[in-house]
């Protein structure tokens, strides 16, 4: 039956054809690229900011709860519609991607996907580092909305590091701007960086100003190889410690390198026990330095192996095959469970010991890889949805690798965001009052709760992960 | 839905498929139908996950019809996929279990047994086609189209794409045809050549400019007359026994000659052929002759390549983009000779366009029952051709061929810019000896 506000609603979107109600269009918006499928009344499509403010206006006088999805590539569940209602697509707002040189800065719509962002960046010369590996599908809005990373994060920070200033649609349907166009802004409180990984709680983001950097001069990229974890780990702390700050740094276990190698190989060592993927830019004179130091000192702790890849199609075969990770493990198991907890550097030694005693206490196919510069780690389950046993004990390790990682000073997430799948464990890392303040800011910004509720904070008495339904 | 009949339509669905795909939503840059619709509907996600939802029960088989018909088949999420997701055989259950399940009217069934037993399989039908064509010039298309009562498909748009079709060859030509052509000079191969039906109905010249090239490149050509159409027609339309049965048909015409390789020139019919051994995955006694016969199936780009080219060809400059076919690409994952081939031509300047290994519009018979979204694909592509400023745009597929023509006549660069298959590109640069 055709309830009042869906009527409403064709009058605020006239072009029909971006106003979603076909069963399969509305199941179609009810996934992402986490767990879970919802079914929302239905989906639209706006392409102004305008648009944008009238649906908000109308679900908030009618309390009808609002999603905001760009392209659902998110691994923590943030766009899911799980009470129903609007999924509000983003994707369709693509008119602004304009470069401001004499700045440095970029203004860009939220439909945008940021891999075009950052062609046209380097077109012009300049550099946009955020780098999400799924950045060819996602976009920039939900970039923002989840703060992504990615392996440049070590030097360069996640996607909120690069965002000076925000269009932004309040729940109650009121456009305002956050921030601005300058380098340097301290006034009032940072609402931008408020409204960055906020996930779609606290409105609906139309236009983002972002900072651009200069280009590095050059690059290189350096591959190291042991036959000892813990090496590994000391190899990480021996460099960052000596004050080189490589560009990314990534770590990929034996069982990461050999899913790669049956999967597509790469030439990456099957035998060793770990091996670390370094890149170092900025000056050739600096970098040439940097390669001697860590050459030095990863032999000197214990690597069998240091090569260094100058030439482009050699770099890019080297991080192609990093990319090839995540698919490659997928032939583990079928079903794939991601998860990006963050540990102090420090502790990553320890972080990888705990996942080892998970791996064993439940019995489950669980591998690691990640950007071990900056303490993100990937430690991914490979289950099968269908085994419902499993799939039982997945869940209790879930929740103890999130345990590992607060437990070791560090966080449930450094670049998935919450959404639903870490909602249940983060009073367990912000305490019940750091907790508490959350919640009173989004009551405050969105008084009748419409917008994507039951994220980031967790439904009364759910302290647990699931994955079954 | 009893607990059987579920469990009966996830087998024939190919719901064990749709396990492998992780949602990452790779894909989705990659697929025509999402870029120019906008919906996740009509993304390869999007329809495996309709297809989960429906082989769980959750929702209607009926809404899968759409967005499984607006798909193009071209394959080219497979490619992308990072978890190598089997795309195909999840479209191909949905296309077989929409198929059984559809009340069709009886004009439509009708014309889908026209089209489908009688026309397509058999070459004397198909050569009427051609005869018809020729003989078209005075009597309109119309008139084959009333014939065969195309027109109840679909709201079709036959007289367009009649104005696109190459003149067609006299009875009298087809007719003369032997059945065995040698090498010109020493043999190095001997292949059988696989004709095609629409191939050998409307693009008879570029049948015989093939049997041409590769007996100038060195390959003796015997051309089966049993053979019959590849079926792939039948088997994207979910008219799966009917394609099996043309399989066989096919097998068995090529098996009794002596030869290194069943060589094909049109990129659909090509990847039908290499799949037959899935087609028949259920009848092991099949199993043998079928991995020889798909074994031997190459496209005539890979086959020329082998021979180590063309000899002799002429010099004139000219500036050249690529399409190329999705089942050449994506399904028989031939990408680099046709490429090398256009490259080796003495004079020629070849420009790639951007997105080229993205679905023209084409794809089967798509154009003709999805008309405007095939001309909505079609107006991305031709973007992306035009800043190439290419003289010439070669193809691998009938279909994409048809579909380029007509691309450059909606943007009325008739006269400055024309459509060509490769053979008939090669052949026009190839010196004969006298």
């Amino acid at each position: 039956m055709k309830k009042k506000w869906h009527k409403k609603l064709d009058k605020v979107i006239k072009d029909n054809k971006r106003i979603l109600t076909k069963s399969a269009d509305l199941l179609s918006y009810g996934f992402d690229g986490s767990f879970g499928q919802f079914k929302p009344e239905r989906v639209v499509q706006p392409i102004s900011r305008e648009e944008v403010a009238e649906v908000l206006k109308l679900a908030n006088k009618h309390s009808i709860p609002v999603y905001p999805r760009g392209q659902g590539t998110c691994l923590s569940g943030g766009p899911l519609p799980v009470k129903g209602g609007i999924v509000l697509d983003t994707c369709r707002m693509t008119s602004k991607l304009i470069i401001d040189s004499e700045n440095l800065t970029a203004v860009v719509s939220p439909g945008i996907i940021t891999s075009k962002i950052k062609e046209a960046v380097d077109k012009e010369g300049y550099f946009y580092p955020p780098d999400p590996s799924s950045a060819h599908v996602s976009t920039i809005g939900g970039n923002i909305a989840e703060n992504s990373g990615g392996p440049r994060g070590l030097k360069y920070g996640v996607t909120g590091n690069y965002v000076l200033g925000l269009e932004v649609v309040t729940p109650e349907g009121e456009i305002i701007n956050t921030g601005g166009r300058t380098i340097k802004n301290v006034t009032g409180y940072n609402l931008t960086s408020l409204i960055v990984g906020s996930e779609g709680t606290l409105g609906v983001v139309t236009e983002i100003t972002l900072k651009l950097i200069p280009k590095p001069k050059s690059r290189v990229s350096l591959l190291a190889v042991f036959d000892d974890l813990g090496d590994s780990g000391r190899a990480i702390s021996g460099i960052l410690s000596s004050g080189i700050m490589p560009s990314a740094m990534e770590i990929i276990d034996k069982y990461c390198i050999n899913a790669v190698e049956n999967y597509n190989p790469a030439g990456y060592p099957t035998d060793a026990a770990a091996i670390l993927l370094i890149e170092l830019d900025g000056h050739p004179k600096a970098i040439e330095e940097e390669i001697r130091q860590i050459d030095q000192m990863c032999r000197e702790i214990g690597a069998r192996d240091v090569q260094s890849a100058v030439e482009e199609g050699e770099q890019n075969k080297l991080w192609e095959a990093r990319k090839l990770v995540s698919p490659a493990i997928a032939k583990i198991k079928p079903t794939k469970i991601s998860e990006d907890a963050t540990v102090p550097r420090s502790k990553i030694p320890e972080m990888f010991e705990r996942l080892n005693e998970i791996r064993e206490k439940y019995n489950i196919e669980l591998v690691v890889f990640g950007h071990a510069g900056d303490g993100n780690l990937h430690p991914n389950i490979l289950t099968d949805k269908r085994d419902k046993d499993e799939i039982k004990r997945v869940e209790m390790a879930v929740s103890e690798i999130f345990e590992a990682a607060i437990d070791l000073g560090g966080t449930l997430s450094g670049e998935h965001g919450i959404g639903t799948m870490k909602a249940p464990f983060m009073e367990k890392e912000l305490g019940h009052i750091g907790l508490d303040m959350m919640k009173r800011i989004k009551e405050v910004w969105d008084p009748n709760n419409i917008m994507n509720p039951e994220k980031i904070f967790p439904e009364k008495g759910q302290s647990k992960l699931v994955l079954t339904e | 839905m009893n607990e059987q009949s579920l469990k009966d339509l996830q087998q024939k669905i190919g719901y064990e498929y749709t396990f492998d795909c992780v949602q990452c939503g790779y894909c989705l840059p990659a697929c025509p139908t999402y870029e120019t619709m906008g919906k996740e509907t009509h993304s390869p996600r999007g329809r495996i996950n309709l297809v989960k939802m429906a082989a769980e029960d959750k929702m209607d088989i009926e809404e899968l019809r759409d967005p499984i018909e607006k798909c193009l088949g071209c394959q080219a999420c497979v490619t992308a996929c990072p978890t190598n997701t089997q795309y195909g055989r999840i479209l191909e259950g949905a296309k077989k279990v929409l198929n059984d399940t559809e009340k069709k009217s009886v004009a439509k069934k009708t014309t889908e047994k026209i089209v489908f037993s009688k026309l397509f399989p058999s070459s004397s039908s198909m050569d009427m086609v051609g005869h018809i064509m020729w003989g078209y010039e005075k009597t309109g298309l119309q008139k084959l189209a009333r014939k065969t009562k195309l027109t109840n498909l679909a709201p079709l748009h036959l007289g367009k794409f009649e104005q696109v079709l190459p003149s067609s060859v006299s009875p009298k030509e087809r007719k003369s045809r032997k059945n065995y052509y040698p090498a010109i000079g020493k043999a190095k191969f001997t292949v059988a050549m696989f004709t095609g039906c629409i191939m050998d109905s409307s693009f008879f010249t570029t049948n015989q400019n093939m049997i041409k090239l590769l007996n100038y490149a060195g390959a003796n050509v015997y051309i089966p007359e049993e053979q019959t159409c590849c079926g792939a027609l039948h088997a994207h339309s979910g008219e799966v026994n009917q394609a099996k049965e043309l399989a066989k048909l096919n097998i068995e015409a090529f098996e009794k000659y002596n030869i290194e390789y069943v060589v094909n020139n049109a990129g659909g019919c090509g990847a039908q052929l290499s799949e037959y051994d899935h087609l028949l995955s259920e009848e092991p006694e099949w199993k043998a002759k079928t991995h020889t016969f798909v074994q031997k199936s190459k496209d005539i780009s890979t086959v020329l390549w082998h021979l180590g080219g063309l000899p002799l060809l002429e010099e004139k400059e000219e500036l050249v983009t690529y399409q190329p076919s999705c089942h050449l690409t994506h399904v028989q994952k031939v990408t680099r000779e046709p490429k090398a081939l256009i490259e080796t031509i003495p004079g020629v300047i070849f420009r790639e366009m951007k997105d080229e290994q993205k679905c023209c519009g084409s794809a089967g018979i798509y154009n003709i029952v999805n008309y405007d979204e095939a001309m909505d694909i079609l107006d991305v592509k031709m973007s992306h051709m035009r800043p190439t400023k290419a003289n010439t745009i070669v193809t691998t597929n009938p279909g994409c061929l048809l579909q380029m023509k007509m691309g450059i006549k909606r943007e009325g660069l008739e006269g400055s810019v024309r459509a060509m298959h490769l053979v008939d590109f090669l052949a026009e640069r190839l010196v004969v000896n006298s």
